[in-house]
């Protein structure tokens, strides 16, 4: 399952999604990306071409999907004006054994980061920037 | 032909998307981008290094060396940095 959305994300409520699947689950992986409170930071706006990431992240979990023995995945990423502390990104992977869902997830976030197309726009007291990629993201998605 | 911008390449061009008819000799995403230059030079500035813009054609990440002369959309906009 894949979604973009500006609202907040409930874990538990995805877990338990999750859970009803299937009775072969073993292993539950999820990660979450969250706005890290840097100095002097004071929001992060997140612009997303919705329709290209969706694809995007299609694309993604197929590869997963191919490489990992995985039962489920799900993916919510949120995008609009987001502070300190808030969450950005969810990530679940589900597998009958461990090693399966702990690198697929992995794998995810670290092709999510340099394939899908959001962007970040930090703003602090006297200026806002648009981030820039960063080598060790594209580093670690080559590792795969 | 629907043209979409994002993130600074949006606040440069002032727009986050436009429709646009396209001259029929323009073939390439490089000639729509040469064409875009000479039209607005706000343009000038977007592509100053073309190597921190991207291009997608109906949603595919492209070269600039694409045949663009069935497209529907194409989007600009600079690596991404979500997640």
């Amino acid at each position: 399952m894949i979604k973009i959305q500006k609202e907040d994300f409930d874990i538990s409520n995805e877990l338990n999604a999750i859970n009803i699947l299937s009775d072969d689950i073993g292993s539950i992986v999820s990660f979450i990306g969250k706005v890290r409170p840097d100095d002097n930071l004071i929001s992060m706006t997140l612009e997303c071409y919705k329709t290209m990431a969706v694809k995007e992240i299609e694309k993604i979990i197929n590869e997963a999907r191919h490489r990992w023995d995985l039962i489920t995945t799900t993916v919510v990423h949120r995008y609009g004006k987001l502070y300190p502390g808030d969450n950005i990104v969810l990530i679940i992977t589900a597998s009958k054994h461990r090693i399966h869902s702990i690198e697929a997830n992995q794998f995810i976030i670290d092709y999510l980061k340099t394939e899908v197309p959001i962007w970040k726009n930090e703003e602090y007291s006297n200026h806002k920037e648009w981030v820039n990629e960063k080598k060790s993201d594209i580093i670690s998605k080559k590792k795969w | 032909m629907k043209l979409k911008y994002f993130a600074w390449i949006k606040e440069i061009v002032g727009k986050d998307e436009e429709d646009m008819d396209i001259p029929t000799d323009i073939k390439t995403l490089s000639d729509l981008i040469n064409w875009l230059i000479l039209k607005d030079d706000s343009f000038n500035k977007v592509f100053k290094n073309r190597k921190l813009v991207k291009a997608a054609v109906d949603l595919e990440l492209q070269d600039y060396s694409y045949n663009i002369e069935n497209a529907k959309e194409i989007a600009f906009f600079p690596p991404v940095t979500g997640g």
